[in-house]
């Protein structure tokens, strides 16, 4: 049942409406394996090298839970406002597979570890509320390389069981989305919370967060749901949104034609931009639930659900909520500036460390984000950290050094490191703001640029900005811009 | 000439090694000897490991040479370990051709707790495939035979490891008991056979048949031994998520406080239709005997006890379905090349699963299979708690319950070829693993020549009480005494 009924949003002029459901594996991060003592750092570890006879599924092995993934699951599920039932088991999910060494999968299904919650947030305005069904705990399987680029041309796979038995979540969601924006939408809100609460490292890239999506059609104002098909192998936020329009458009398309759509699980192709069928609802497994024999159920009691809830840091919602009141800022600048916790966490330190919140959320979200995105560091693991951008920005502020000088030591000490304050006074980067001293310059520039000066007291206002340029670049940039300004235009009129 | 212990107690050896009347190398050799000498005839053996066996003998006597009387009760004394347990690198086979050739990279954590006392591993045992069979008939190397009676079956399906005790070849053994694997062969090879509580041995290590209900346990000449063994191997194992954290008494301490004032109830449904009359015969006198030794003895009713079976049936194949998933030809053992990777599947697990196995993996796979789950496994597990909730209550009265093993003596190989009748024999051992209880067979005489067994049933974690009502017939019957024709070979 959906906890929210999201009012129908018709897909433009047809009299239909797409109901779209997410289901999310978010990977855990945990030091070890769901079940044993190898390490989850998979990614870049040579094949089969992070296993054990546990792992690896050796006659005889047994399952020892992860505490750390129970927690992080819990934490999860609080975060998205589900209800923690005090009871809670693990079930077998059998079927064979190459990448599945125990020939079943450590799930949960019957007893979530978590259910009821909701995740709400804005699209083009407008706040949506999602249903989130349950947060479960599951392992990973391991991967394949098949021999050959195409599953079915290859003649042989290789097993690589590394990820085998990597702590995963599953987070369900209700069936209450109704567009590809909002679907989109969905997955960055969620990978934002998961990755605040430090979980999941948010990669769709490298597969530690996949998102399966149900999709269906049925006309507006219905009450009951259309065919419902299920999508895969969508690998980025891009995906999620080309797949789902896709895909909406091919139902319509089928619907409209008078055609019936079957319950069936198609694959997202992107670099083709299509869906095709992978399996029928005749093909489906049957998973064979039940128990599983070798853990015990786990009993949540509140004392411990109460003591993960104090771990919880502020969420990306609340933390922009308060940017807004506590610092002034604009919806827009405080969505900006949460959308990392490390951001968040760096911004809160500059205003903490002395820095105007205005100028601090500018470069924030400025040039500190462009170096962010191109080194891929962000602030706070840079060179210069925190607490020298702290120091750069608190020179500004008090015109010690002017905005180009700040910005080219941005660039130099992002990734480099030093003492900001100490390179300005050995490289003699204090701006210059002694009236006398640039009135000296300025009169200089005025007379070797009869030109622009003439222009500019012709009406061309442009003309004034080459000469700051030509003041600027005798002073090296350290003029103060905005009495350089004044001198110029007390001599010239204008 | 050495003198021969052959057919002797763990705790004879123990004091031979510790008085210097033998050393741990003359007593592998003995047993290695006395195995060469009676295998061919009953084929209880798969692997032979002598040469390891050989250093672990020296070691062992190092130790004994230092530490004396204060090292490990089995420090120094052969062993034999069913072939579902796992040892670092010796070849495990479950008694199936579908892990032939696989070399185990770990030890199981009940295997390495006697190898930490300086036990002396002789070698694997033949069994029932992966465990499930009631006469070792089902495995993939050949039956075994009873040393009673090489013509008969040992039971099983820890026959290998119930005939290698009784030929005398070691003093003990470990098996493993999911509805009677260890009770069941003790009864019927005249030896003494121990089920823990589940939970308390660590299961880690053990090849799984049905996860719920297997236990590793010991056979023995006597019952002091299997509490000695039991003594070493229990306790909480972190490997094990279902092992008991909850203390332990030692089993060692009380086995001589005798039944005196005990209470102890007979379950009339254990005196079922099928009951061979000489083995009525030797249950009665065995309760008999413990009236009197003093214990009181009063008839009680555990009305459930004939869908214990039909409850079994279900449980154990629906887990083991699931458990013999991961051999499928990808990993280890063997492996059929095929077009595709369903017909490899398809061909590896039809050449490499013999037909119980087949059989009880059709059976599970189909009591799981939606639309099927509630009428059968989730109904099973409902059955199985009245079932555990009536031995609770009759231990509210008793302390303990007396009754016999199996239905039958040992009966002649080949004879019981329909499933069902095979099925029944564990109908007296099958409730006890559902109910999670602890369970010893200790043999009770002679019927025809063929040997009784005389079951001893407690409350959840009383395996020290059974272990005493036990040892306290035991002692007083002279049963301990009781050694197969085998055993005198190498005497004489």
């Amino acid at each position: 049942m959906s906890a929210v009924a999201a009012p129908p949003r018709e897909i433009e002029g047809t009299g239909y409406e797409a109901v779209i459901g997410l289901e999310v594996h978010a990977q855990l991060l945990t030091r070890s394996k769901m079940f044993c003592a190898c390490s989850t750092a998979y990614f870049e570890a040579p094949p089969n090298s992070n296993t054990c006879p546990v792992c690896l599924g050796l006659p005889g092995t047994l399952p020892v839970m992860n505490r750390e993934a129970v927690e992080k699951t819990v934490l999860t599920a609080l975060a998205l406002n589900c209800e923690i039932p005090p009871f809670t088991k693990f079930d077998r999910k059998n079927y064979f597979y190459p990448d599945l060494p125990k020939g079943y999968q450590i799930s949960q299904y019957d007893l979530p570890l978590s259910r009821n919650g909701l995740l709400a947030f804005g699209v083009d305005g407008r706040e949506v509320r999602c249903g989130v069904t349950r947060v479960h705990l599951e392992e990973d399987t391991g991967t394949l390389k098949h021999a050959g680029d195409l599953i079915h041309e290859a003649q042989s796979s290789l097993v690589d069981l590394n990820r085998a038995g990597v702590p995963l979540m599953e987070i369900v969601g209700e069936p209450d989305l109704r567009t590809a924006d909002e679907a989109r939408e969905y997955v960055v809100r969620l990978r934002q919370v998961l990755m605040y609460i430090g979980v999941n490292d948010g990669s769709m890239e490298r597969g530690s967060l996949r998102c399966d999506a149900n999709v269906s059609l049925r006309r507006v104002g219905a009450s009951e749901y259309g065919t419902k098909v299920e999508i895969k192998n969508m690998n980025s936020f891009r995906a999620v949104h080309r797949a789902l329009e896709y895909e909406i458009t091919r139902q319509l398309e089928v619907l409209r034609s008078g055609g019936t759509l079957v319950q069936e699980t198609r694959g997202w192709i992107e670099t083709e931009g299509r869906t095709v069928s992978q399996r029928s609802k005749e093909q489906a497994h049957d998973y064979r639930y039940f128990p599983e024999p070798d853990l015990p159920p786990l009993q949540l009691d509140r004392a411990y659900v109460e003591r993960v809830r104090a771990l919880l840091p502020e969420l990306p919602d609340a933390r922009q909520r308060r940017f807004e009141s506590q610092y002034g800022l604009s919806a827009y600048d405080a969505a900006q500036l949460t959308t990392s916790r490390e951001e968040s966490d760096a911004y809160e330190a500059l205003v903490g460390a002395g820095v105007s919140a205005k100028v601090a959320a500018n470069w924030i979200t400025g040039d500190v984000a462009r170096l962010a995105n191109a080194q891929h560091v962000p602030v706070h693991r840079s060179g210069l950290g925190v607490s020298g951008l702290a120091a750069l920005l608190r020179m500004v502020e008090a015109g010690t050094i002017n905005g180009t000088t700040a910005k080219e030591l941005l660039d130099e000490l992002y990734v480099s490191g030093g003492d900001p304050e100490a390179l300005v006074g050995e490289r003699g980067l204090g701006q210059v703001s002694d009236e006398s001293a640039l009135a000296a310059i300025v009169d200089e520039v005025i007379a070797a640029n009869a030109r622009a000066v003439a222009d500019f007291q012709g009406g061309k206002e442009q003309a004034l900005g080459s000469l700051v340029g030509q003041v600027m670049k005798a002073t090296r940039g350290r003029a103060d811009a905005k009495l350089v300004n004044k001198l110029l235009r007390e001599r010239i009129g204008g | 000439m050495a003198r021969s212990f052959v057919g002797r107690t763990i705790a004879d050896m123990a004091q031979a090694l510790r008085a210097g009347e033998t050393s741990a190398v003359d007593l592998l050799r003995d047993a290695i000897a006395h195995r060469d000498r009676v295998d061919g005839r009953i084929n209880a053996f798969l692997a032979r490991t002598d040469d390891l066996a050989m250093t672990q003998a020296r070691a062992a006597d190092e130790r004994l040479a230092i530490e004396g009387a204060g090292a490990p009760a089995l420090c120094g004394i052969p062993v034999a370990l069913k072939d579902v347990l796992v040892l670092d690198g010796v070849a495990t086979t479950a008694s199936s051709k579908i892990i032939e050739g696989f070399l185990p990279p770990y030890t199981g954590t009940a295997v390495q707790r006697l190898l930490d006392q300086g036990a002396v591993v002789v070698g694997k045992t033949n069994c029932d495939e992966f465990a499930m069979g009631s006469s070792n008939e089902n495995s993939a190397y050949g039956p075994v035979g009873n040393p009673w009676d090489v013509e008969r079956v040992p039971g099983g399906s820890s026959g290998g490891s119930a005939a290698a005790v009784a030929a005398g070849v070691v003093p003990y053994s470990l098996g493993s008991d999911t509805g009677g694997s260890i009770r069941q062969p003790a009864a019927l090879t005249g030896t003494v056979g121990f089920k823990p509580t589940y939970g308390r041995v660590s299961r880690y290590g053990l090849i799984a048949f049905a996860s719920s209900l297997d236990q590793i346990g010991p056979f023995t000449h006597t019952v002091e031994d299997a509490a000695l063994v039991y003594d070493a191997i229990a306790g909480h194992d972190p490997l094990d998520s279902t092992s008991s954290p909850t203390a332990m008494e030692s089993p060692l301490d009380q086995l001589r406080h005798g039944v005196e004032g005990m209470r102890l109830g007979v379950p009339r449904e254990y005196f079922v239709d099928g009951l061979e009359p000489g083995v009525r015969a030797r249950v009665e006198e065995a309760i008999e005997v413990l009236r009197g030794l003093g214990a009181s003895v009063e008839e009680v009713s555990l009305p459930s006890t004939d869908a214990g079976l039909a409850t079994y049936y279900i449980i154990a194949p629906a887990e083991c379905s699931s458990n013999l998933a991961r051999f499928d030809g990808v990993r280890f053992g063997m492996h059929v090349d095929a077009a595709s990777l369903l017909r490899s599947y398809l061909a590896t697990r039809g050449a490499g699963f013999g037909p119980e196995v087949k059989r009880r993996i059709m059976l599970g796979t189909y009591a799981l299979s939606s639309g099927y789950y509630d009428a059968y496994y989730r109904k099973a597990q409902k059955v199985r708690t009245v079932i555990a909730a009536e031995f609770e209550s009759v231990f509210e009265k008793v302390d303990a319950l007396v009754c016999p093993t199996s239905p039958t003596v040992a009966f002649t190989q080949g004879a019981r070829e329909d499933p069902l009748a095979m099925y029944l024999c564990d109908v007296l051992t099958i409730p006890v693993n559902l109910a999670g209880l602890p369970g010893i067979s200790v043999p009770c005489g002679l019927s025809d020549g063929l040997p009784v067994g005389l079951q001893v049933i407690g409350p959840r974690f009383q395996d020290a009480r059974v272990l005493r009502v036990a040892h306290a017939y035991e002692q007083a019957s002279g049963a301990a005494a009781l050694r197969s024709p085998l055993v005198a070979e190498a005497v004489a």
